[in-house]
């Protein structure tokens, strides 16, 4: 009887843990073959038949295709450079110059990666649209209310995360640091 | 006392095999991934462009808004695939998932150096097949290997303004995914 008892208790804890751990790593991701760049996140290998299983996992899970290593990179925050959440309420600013690409995009996505609904429908950036400075860098504010210049609105959503699509890059697996690709800081300004 | 530490060591170092097979099975079992999401409303062998990100519906999530996409979900079983996609005016590019949803290949129109991206999509045995001197002369056209016999082609056109929205989406449309049962003749290129 006792064996028995001890048997259950082995297998609910190896339940436990396993399916646990599977859960925590589907959801959150694993730091496999990440580049990260400031406040960004890459996994260049998510788009080559190299993939890890753990990241082969988490686009199961979430149904999201990964931007092919042909087609481009894809950049992901979800917090500013002083490691603070990205906060909807607050005014964050998106400033610097991005690494050389034919086009890139910058969107607004909320925590499952759906875009963020507002009167202007406007999602994202790309790098036609946005309004430079005369050397080049760029300022874009996210904030809630409007902004002169850039402005992505975040409809006041409590967290978001933004993607930053290079296409046509030669950034990708080979790329290691902030020299081989400059990518723009994010800063919290203020909360409302 | 020493039996119940045993119990919870041994659960422990069997919770990680679980944790091993149960990652390694999830893309297998997930009902949700792209191409079991895509499944529903992308026909077999045929072009369909897929509805706008738009933040009620997206057919799936991180989409980029700035793209128009159109999918092919082939299945070679019957034959190769002809894939012709006009190139629009900013980027296009043409991207190769496995049923599992690994991205295998990827080509835009500045490596295809053409203004339409056309190639040839078969699995290996049917490569292997293909009559040698054809496949020599083949430089000229890009014939792919597809890893599995069925997966997913996604077009993207870029409009790098939303007011180009509606041409990406034209050239799209204009772009064909033709399941082609005769082994494909590749004609030399014409000078």
């Amino acid at each position: 009887m006792r064996l028995i008892v001890l048997i259950v208790l082995a297998l609910l804890i190896a339940t436990a843990v396993g399916l646990g751990a599977t859960w925590l790593t589907a959801t959150r991701g694993t730091d496999f073959g990440t580049l990260t760049i400031g406040a960004w996140i890459a996994r260049p290998r998510t788009g080559t038949a190299e993939i890890d299983p753990y990241s082969r996992a988490t686009i199961a899970r979430s149904g999201e295709l990964p931007i092919g290593t042909g087609d481009g990179i894809a950049f992901s925050a979800s917090a500013d450079d002083n490691k603070k959440p990205l906060d909807g309420r607050c005014d964050v600013i998106v400033s610097g110059v991005t690494p050389p690409a034919r086009f890139w995009t910058l969107s607004l996505y909320d925590r499952k990666g759906r875009l963020v609904a507002n009167s202007l429908q406007r999602y994202g950036f790309t790098s036609e649209e946005i309004v430079r400075n005369s050397d080049g860098s760029f300022e874009l504010h996210i904030a809630s209310r409007a902004r002169a210049g850039n402005w992505l609105p975040t409809g006041g959503i409590e967290r978001y995360t933004l993607m930053l699509r290079l296409y046509d890059t030669p950034v990708g697996v080979a790329t290691r640091t902030q020299r081989d690709a400059p990518m723009p800081s994010i800063a919290t300004a203020g909360c409302s | 006392m020493i039996r119940i530490l045993f119990a919870v060591v041994g659960g422990i170092l069997l919770g990680g095999v679980v944790h091993l097979v149960s990652v390694l099975a999830l893309p297998s079992i997930a009902t949700q991934d792209a191409y079991s999401r895509l499944t529903a409303m992308a026909p077999l062998n045929v072009v369909t462009p897929l509805p706008l990100a738009d933040p009620n519906h997206s057919p799936m999530p991180f989409m980029d808004p700035a793209f128009a996409v159109a999918v092919c979900r082939y299945d070679l079983s019957a034959g190769s695939i002809k894939l012709t996609v006009p190139v629009s005016q900013a980027y296009t590019s043409v991207s190769f998932y496995t049923r599992s949803d690994v991205a295998y290949y990827a080509i835009n129109d500045r490596s295809a150096g053409r203004k339409v991206i056309e190639l040839n999509l078969m699995t290996e045995a049917q490569h292997a097949e293909l009559p040698e001197e054809e496949d020599v002369t083949a430089a000229d056209r890009l014939i792919i290997d597809s890893p599995s016999t069925t997966g997913l082609i996604v077009l993207k056109a870029l409009a790098p303004e939303p007011g180009m929205m509606g041409q990406a989406q034209a050239s799209l449309a204009a772009s064909r995914c033709r399941l082609q049962t005769e082994p494909p003749v590749v004609k030399p290129a014409t000078k």
